[in-house]
């Protein structure tokens, strides 16, 4: 267990390494910093005395020692815009993406699992029909589309519900401003978050289906048939379990596309988080804001797809991990 | 007896031999491959013959006048009779120019799935053929690779560029950028794919016995071992196309893809959405449509094709 | 009266252009503690007669007609309910492949415990008690620890004892095997079936061993069934198809044993194969095979009749049984 947590751990500092020093790169790279300091009236020998001083003429290492120390003590610049913390920055931001994460992975979970596995007992029903016909469908529609759609006819046709922000929030601690406590929240947040969910949806209910029905054909659900044991009993007990070890590695996959894909909804909903302030940022050549996005984004891949190869190591009992850690 | 029917009209030409397989069967069987293999072609060939079908050339600026733009399409009243789906922001016609667009979206789809299967393919056979900390090295980077989202890798790297060269000169090469993010970012795919038809296919006699013959690796991996895996590669490619549409639009929504002086189907969808407010809903729900529906049919032509050829597809 | 017996058991498979037929008018009876041996090529309906006997055919297959009486009542009309208070319960299957029968993600002890729970009004700790006892009955050494085991922590021939084990939870009537020993080690297999005609003698249960090998037949059962192309063509006491065996594909399959071969020759292999369902001659499906075949083999499906000690489904049996050669291929 220990050998295996660490070799986790490792690949996860690996890969968060190779990812600061593409931050770093872009950093060195992207917009000067004097100028943003200082403007452009200002003498050469002034300009290179101030070089010195911030230590731009330093070596690469020595530059990249100095943005590494100072990342992991939670100093990745000064937004240039904000001229706030860029960590502060996105840690503000941080929580409407997330509640939006979270509202997207409720649907997705609460919807994809009942309509797989019925889809994948009853295959030829007229309803798993609708539903395959609909997932397909669901799986064209790009995110942006399924958002600017909802808007118009929810928000601009109907006005049902508003179509930007994030309406009456409750701060609840530190940052963490919450939509989930007011109506008028809950009424902000439910077109973006199907809108996340649209393209996610589907996938998981076509995947969720493919590996139930696998499942249902195995020797072992056979067995269990044989066995005389309850029917209901084979699906949950017997079935989903095998169904969903496959399905969580993908899921793990796809919560990275789906921070992705909050980028996308967020634009279209001008809903305040991470994503739009990024976007923001790439306008305004806000190089710190967006370096420490990358790093903010990277670390949260990381550590999702940790916590999901852990969790996938728990849960299968087939998987050794005492051995895997060899 | 002339010569004619001694060369027997019996022997089946390649397209006819495709057309009596089982694959040929099952597609004629099934109407919906069918219909969607027509649409698709429809818009592809409407698409790739652009500058002969589009009454206007939406790349040429003495041909737009701003005077015309949000002209509603012909079915709603207000509407011109020379712009049939009506005029976008800058008063292009959006009949031509979405024409252009698909053609740029289908353009960049293709290219940046041929680049990923070309990556895909030549890491996957040396991986699989080679084997051991090689192997094993570039499936953990396939790991990594695909951990992090397509999107995710396009978006950050689309935004960095576009920031470092300014927005004139990366709109000028934006094709070629997103052909190259998309392309490089979806290798694994097809890696893993290619592998582990490699694997199952070096313990087979035949491989041995060419080997045995003295043909160099090279020759055995691209002869022998690649044609086994043409099935699964066809149908991850058919769902790779669509996503790389997806992708491209995605992109070209949020501004780091294609500019709207040259617009693909996501950067005019990007153009109307401000308009949406305003009643012009036409400028976004067309091209909205047409992309829909091309995707639409290349996924459904990819849901027949994996249920034809079932290959054993790498699942994560 | 017999514990099992089937009349005219058709089964059919509908594929996606044409319907064919994998079983065709079966029928054979079991008596109470019987061991019957089901013997055949891969693809004769061995398997599939196995399943139905359950009524666990899956799609495309189904039981077209006939008859499975099973203690008087018939399988085939049996509702879900009743269905399951059968399986597992009156009649249990041990499955080919024990590598892959047991639920990976279920421990032992779960997957023995809900059988019992299923049938019996049990508690968990009484449920869990039958099983220990059962575990030891097939030798499971430290049982106590199998329980909180995965399938995968196990050897395969642990794994088929466990199997064992849960067919006899219940002291069904009826065990049935398919082919229980085939995915094992050679050296395990003699000690798996030793094992099964042990419990099935001292509980006095039924057995029908589906099985191509007919050495193992013939230590295990007391009568058997030649199977080909979904027919029964031969049936009777183990001894005598052994000993004396009427059909020409019979003989052939005795011929073929390595036991029957002197050293040094080859092995006598019937020519060709056994057809598809699809492709199943006219007439005898033997006969594009068989050397005896006459016109009326290649037009009439021959019936079953009784020949001497056996049922035989050959029109030229008896022509067959004078021919000389017959007499060389058994010398």
């Amino acid at each position: 267990m220990f050998a295996y947590l660490a070799k986790r751990v490792i690949q996860a500092i690996a890969v968060m390494f190779v990812i600061s020093l593409i931050a770093f790169a872009i950093q060195g790279n992207l917009g000067d910093p004097l100028r943003e300091l200082v403007g452009q009236s200002v003498s050469e020998e002034v300009r290179q005395q101030l070089r010195d001083e911030m230590g731009l003429n330093d070596s690469f290492v020595t530059q990249y020692l100095r943005f590494a120390g100072n990342a992991l003590q939670g100093d990745l610049g000064t937004s240039y815009f904000f001229k706030e913390p860029a960590l502060d920055v996105i840690l503000k931001k941080l929580p409407a993406t997330l509640e939006l994460v979270f509202g997207a992975t409720l649907i997705i979970v609460g919807f994809s699992v009942p309509l797989g596995i019925y889809t994948a007992i009853k295959p030829d029903s007229i309803l798993s029909r609708i539903i395959m016909g609909l997932s397909i469908v669901g799986i064209s529609i790009p995110v942006f589309l399924t958002a600017i759609l909802m808007i118009f006819v929810f928000s601009v046709e109907y006005g049902w519900f508003p179509s930007y922000g994030r309406g009456d929030t409750v701060h609840v601690w530190g940052y963490w401003e919450t939509n989930f406590a007011t109506a008028d929240g809950w009424m902000h947040i439910i077109l973006p978050s199907i809108a996340l969910a649209s393209i996610m949806l589907p996938l998981f209910v076509r995947l969720i289906r493919a590996e139930m029905m696998e499942v249902l054909q195995s020797e072992y659900v056979k067995y269990a048939k044989a066995k005389g044991i309850n029917p209901w009993r084979i699906y949950f007990v017997h079935a989903l379990k095998n169904t969903l070890l496959p399905v969580i590695t993908v899921g793990g996959v796809q919560i990275g596309t789906m921070v992705a894909y909050t980028i996308l909804t967020e634009t279209v909903f001008q809903w305040p988080g991470m994503g739009f302030m990024f976007l923001e940022a790439v306008n305004r050549v806000d190089t710190p804001l967006i370096v420490a996005y990358l790093i903010v984004v990277g670390f949260i891949f990381v550590v999702t797809n940790t916590i999901v190869d852990l969790i996938y190591g728990l849960v299968n009992p087939t998987v050794n991990i005492a051995r895997m850690g060899a | 007896m002339s010569t004619e029917t001694l060369n027997p009209k019996s022997e089946p030409s390649r397209w006819s031999k495709i057309w009596n397989s089982n694959m040929g069967y099952s597609f004629r069987r099934n109407p919906v491959a069918v219909l969607s293999m027509i649409v698709f072609l429809l818009i592809a060939l409407a698409s790739f013959l652009a500058p002969v079908i589009a009454p206007y050339d939406p790349y040429d600026p003495a041909q737009i006048d701003i005077m015309n733009s949000e002209y509603p399409p012909a079915w709603v009243s207000g509407s011109l009779p020379e712009f049939v789906l009506g005029t976008d922001d800058q008063g292009r016609d959006l009949w031509s120019t979405i024409l252009y667009g698909t053609r740029l979206s289908l353009l960049i789809g293709i290219c940046a799935v041929a680049l990923q299967a070309f990556l895909g393919i030549s890491i996957g056979l040396i991986a699989g053929y080679v084997g051991g900390r090689l192997d094993s090295l570039l499936m953990r980077l396939a790991d990594i690779q695909l951990s992090f989202s397509t999107l995710m890798v396009a978006i950050i790297f689309l935004a960095v560029t576009q920031a470092m060269f300014g927005t004139d000169t990366f709109n000028k090469y934006a094709v070629v950028f997103l052909i190259a993010v998309i392309g490089v970012a979806e290798w694994p795919q097809y890696a893993r794919t290619v592998r582990a038809t490699v694997l199952a296919e070096k313990k087979k006699e035949y491989v041995d016995s060419a080997r045995v013959l003295g043909f160099g690796p090279m020759r055995i991996m691209v002869r022998h071992i690649l044609p086994n895996s043409l099935s699964p590669i066809f149908v991850i490619s058919t769902v790779q196309v669509a996503n790389a549409i997806i992708s491209e639009a995605s992109l070209s929504f949020l501004g780091l893809g294609m500019p709207p002086s040259q617009p693909s189907l996501g950067s005019l969808i990007s153009s109307g959405f401000d308009y949406i407010f305003s009643g012009s809903w036409w400028i976004t729900a067309i091209p909205g449509v047409v992309l829909v529906v091309l995707v639409l049919v290349i996924n459904l032509l990819g849901d027949w094709m994996r249920d034809v050829l079932n290959p054993k597809l790498y699942k994560g | 009266m017999s514990l099992l017996s089937v009349r005219d058991l058709t089964v059919k498979f509908a594929m996606r252009d044409q319907t064919v037929t994998a079983l065709n008018g079966i029928s054979f009876d079991l008596a109470k503690g019987e061991r019957l041996g089901i013997v055949g090529e891969s693809g004769a309906g061995k398997s599939i007669t196995g399943f139905s006997l359950m009524n666990l055919l899956s799609r495309p297959g189904y039981i077209d007609s006939g008859k499975i009486l099973f203690e008087g009542e018939d399988v085939v009309q049996m509702n879900d309910k009743r269905l399951r208070n059968l399986r597992g319960n009156r009649m249990a299957m041990i499955f080919q492949d024990p590598m892959v029968t047991l639920n990976p993600v279920l421990t032992i002890g779960q997957q023995m415990i809900e059988t019992l729970m299923a049938h019996r009004k049990l508690s968990r700790e009484e449920a869990r008690q039958i099983a220990i006892v059962k575990l030891r009955e097939v030798y499971i050494p430290s049982p106590e620890e199998r329980l909180e085991q995965y399938p995968h922590e196990l050897s395969g021939g642990m794994r088929q004892r466990i199997i064992i084990a849960i067919a006899l939870l219940l002291d069904p009537q009826l065990i049935i095997a398919d082919e229980p020993t085939t995915a094992l080690d050679v050296t395990i297999q003699a000690d798996i079936m030793e094992l099964m005609l042990e419990l099935c003698q001292s509980n006095q249960v039924g057995l029908i061993l589906i099985t191509h090998d007919l050495g193992v037949v013939s230590q295990m059962t007391e009568r058997t069934l030649v199977m080909y192309a979904g027919r029964i063509i031969e049936a009777g006491r183990t001894r005598e198809i052994i000993n004396d065996p009427q059909h020409p594909y019979t003989q052939g399959l005795i011929n073929a044993l390595p036991q029957q071969t002197v050293p040094g020759q080859r092995l006598k292999q019937i020519p060709g194969n056994m057809p598809g369902l699809a492709s199943i001659p006219a007439g005898c499906a033997f006969n594009p095979r068989c050397k005896y075949a006459t016109d009326l083999c290649r037009s009439r499906v021959p019936e079953i009749v009784q020949y001497g000690e056996v049922a035989v489904a050959c029109h030229e049996v008896q022509r067959l049984h004078s021919d000389e050669d017959r007499q060389e291929a058994r010398a």
